[in-house]
């Protein structure tokens, strides 16, 4: 099976720092992957790894320094902005920040309209799409004449929503569609992005912090660390089995909502090194528990066995346990 | 003791709309060293909340009923300038995004000098103080970081910079809104344990919020629920998430993915909206949604304490 959009060794490089000391910093250092239609692909990690950088990249709001992007097979990245424009018709993003992202003084009905009148579709109506859109992200026509700052957050990301499925994309790009929702407005959030994902086959990458999302939402993840993937997978075996150091690390801290839950932790070091002075050998030297000599000069390769890409010299075993080590939480 | 006393408040905004009523008769209190967290439906009011509690509700807002009595002081009557002395000095806050609370332009060091500027301290004393706040949230090499600026810094540690900061005046009262959210599940813990730790040392209280069940469970000693501008329930931690009360707080657990066992693509959820509230219903807040609604939910059901602590807003709570 072919995939909707392949990616290969993609960098983004930032310029940093005042003017007379510039340095440029790696944003996304490397990143390969594909994705299928109709596929969930779940991207993880800190804060600052550079999952929205490279999410942006995907969609052409970012330019890449190196590798490429495929998108339906045409290569994407050396495409200018213009000639961007149609495809975004295919491959929707939504934002970070919801509220942020929708223009205050436009009303919900227009802000649904908008994709259509930007790329100039003059044969659909907009008297029809704008309820069709609002009722498929289950809001009543009333919500037409809301302003943004007069929805909830649940209901702002369904405008969200309805805005990313507007002309029919073949990719949906979430980046944190549910980050300050409770968790019954996230579910159905995501049960609509479920939906459809079923009806119109859709491929969708979502980024988040929740990891208890990510297992029942994904088909398979990768972890990202300092710009790079450092695991790769089907989401269940992943969870059932972390192979690096950061992922189960990763697992083992996410909170369970049980007062009474003995936690068993991977305790990491918690700084987290500077883009600017990436550590040398395997980046996650400076935390890992199972740190050897030789991961301090030689870095690994990311290397695929069956069906698993993992970024370590001694991928772990199953249940592992760090090795005695002091550290500094 | 109790540090902060929440009476019978009621918080109103004035829209095109007509009234909207954003917090109804809550009343809780946040006794003496202990972490109180607050979770709810997105727009149940949690940051009206805070507002009220900070003095800073917007322009078309309005307390009209109630009182909010931190150190034997009704805040709901204190002047701007009172306000102003309180916050940053007795109370203070962490936000979501630390960037909202640090100054681009100034040294970290710099501004944790000015938050000391009634301490009375000399240049270098504050300068020593600051470092040792630092250390205690684990910056490394503290004395050069105070030289740093607030981007200089990665999103954890800005957050640590911020609880530094937070924490600097020995505040009686910590009020933290979604502080982890950003952040990966391992910093998330480790600032959660942090968070838990500093509390002990300065003998604080905290008001946390979080939509985070599962940070909610391992961090605080008691849980507020809040439903369209209500408390619902309230207890310890432990009465709330073994033997939930009430039925949306029931309903808001099970609605936790982290409690799905096996793998589901379809999540659960509450059918329904929360009303509007402009137009609050005459009965139970929760009825429209509610699979066990009776008739006498027609009524505005009372306030039951169900056990020691534990009081759920319910016609069907009774006390066991
Ligand atoms: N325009 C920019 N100029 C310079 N540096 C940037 C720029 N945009 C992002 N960066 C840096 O690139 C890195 C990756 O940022 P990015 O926003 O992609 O992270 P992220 O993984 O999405 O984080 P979060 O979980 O906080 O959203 C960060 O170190 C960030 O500071
Ligand atoms: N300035 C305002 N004018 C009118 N209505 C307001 C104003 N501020 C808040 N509201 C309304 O008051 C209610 C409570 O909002 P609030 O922001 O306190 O919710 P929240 O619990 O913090 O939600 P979230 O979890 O999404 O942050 C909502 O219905 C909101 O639309
Ligand atoms: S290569 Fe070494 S330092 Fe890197 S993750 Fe593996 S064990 Fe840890
Ligand atoms: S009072 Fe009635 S409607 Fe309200 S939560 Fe209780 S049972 Fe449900
Ligand atoms: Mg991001
Ligand atoms: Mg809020």
């Amino acid at each position: 099976m072919s995939g909707i959009l392949e990616i290969r060794d993609v960098e983004v490089t930032f310029e940093v720092g005042p003017l007379m000391r510039r340095r440029s910093i790696l944003g996304v250092a490397g990143v390969s992957f594909d994705l299928h239609a109709g596929e969930t692909f779940a991207i993880v990690g800190e804060s600052g790894s550079g999952k929205t950088t490279l999410a942006r990249a995907i969609n052409g709001l970012q330019g890449i320094s190196n590798g490429s992007i495929r998108f339906d097979e045409e290569r994407i990245d050396t495409l200018g902005g213009r000639a961007m424009k149609p495809l975004r018709r295919r491959m929707s993003m939504m934002f970070q920040d919801p509220v942020g992202s929708l223009s205050p003084r436009m009303k919900v009905g227009n802000l649904i309209a908008e994709p259509f009148r930007i790329h100039g579709i003059v044969d659909k109506n907009p008297n029809v799409e704008v309820p069709r859109l609002l009722s498929l992200v289950g809001l009543t026509p009333e919500f037409a004449d809301r302003y943004p700052h007069q929805l909830s957050g649940g209901q702002a990301r369904r405008v969200g929503v309805a805005r990313a499925i507007a002309l029919n994309p073949a990719l949906i790009i979430a980046d944190e569609p549910t980050a300050g929702l409770d968790v019954s407005v996230q579910g159905e959030v995501l049960n609509l992005l479920n939906d459809l994902r079923e009806r119109l086959g859709l491929a969708m990458i979502i980024i988040t912090h929740n990891l208890h999302v990510v297992h029942h939402v994904a088909d398979r993840m990768a972890v990202m660390y300092l710009g790079r993937f450092v695991e790769v997978g089907d989401t269940d075996e992943i969870f059932r089995a972390p192979r690096h150091p950061y992922t189960a690390a990763l697992l083992s801290a996410n909170p369970e909502p049980d007062p009474d839950k003995a936690r068993d932790r991977i305790a990491l070091p918690a700084e987290v090194p500077s883009l600017l002075a990436r550590p040398a050998g395997c980046e996650f030297h400076s935390r890992c528990p199972w740190v050897a000599a030789r991961c301090k000069s030689e870095a690994p390769e990311f290397v695929q066995s069956e069906t698993r890409k993992v970024a370590c010299h001694t991928p772990l075993e199953p249940g592992a346990r760090p090795p005695a080590m002091e550290v500094t939480l | 003791m109790t540090v902060l006393a929440i009476k019978d408040l009621n918080v109103t905004f004035s829209t095109e709309g007509g009234q909207l009523h954003a917090l109804k008769n809550v009343s809780f209190d946040v006794p003496e060293r202990r972490i109180v967290g607050v979770v709810g439906e997105s727009g149940c009011g949690k940051s009206t909340l805070i507002n009220a509690i900070l003095g800073l509700l917007a322009d078309n807002g309005s307390i009209d009923a109630g009182s909010i009595t931190f150190e034997g002081e009704d805040l709901t009557r204190l002047g701007p300038a009172r306000m102003q002395e309180l916050r940053g000095q007795r109370i203070s806050t962490v936000f979501q995004d630390p960037m909202g609370a640090l100054n681009p332009v100034l040294s970290v060091g710099r501004q944790m000098r000015n938050i000391q500027y009634r301490s009375g301290r000399s240049r270098s004393e504050k300068d020593a103080r600051s470092e040792a706040m630092l250390r205690q949230v684990r910056i490394p090499d503290a004395q050069a970081a105070l030289a740093r600026y607030p981007h200089e810094f990665s999103g954890g540690m800005r957050q640590r910079v911020a609880i530094a900061m937070a924490l600097m005046m020995k505040p009686a009262l910590l009020i933290a809104d979604e502080p982890t959210t950003a952040l990966d599940a391992t910093l998330e813990v480790a600032t959660i344990e942090l968070l838990r730790e500093l509390q002990q040392d300065i003998a604080c209280s905290v008001l946390f919020i979080s939509h985070h069940l599962g940070v909610i469970a391992e961090l605080c000693d008691d849980v507020v629920v809040m439903y369209a501008g209500e408390v619902v329930e309230r207890g310890t931690t432990r009465q709330v998430f073994h033997t939930p009360r009430h039925p949306y707080a029931r309903r808001l657990l099970e609605c936790d993915p982290a409690r799905q066992s096996g793998r589901t693509r379809h999540l659960p959820t509450i059918p329904g909206e929360i009303p509007d509230l402009r137009q609050r219903p005459p009965g139970c807040v929760f009825a429209t949604r509610c699979d066990q609604r009776v008739d006498a939910c027609d009524k505005v059901p009372p306030d039951v304490a169900v056990e020691t602590g534990h009081v759920a807003r319910c016609v069907l709570a009774e006390a066991r």
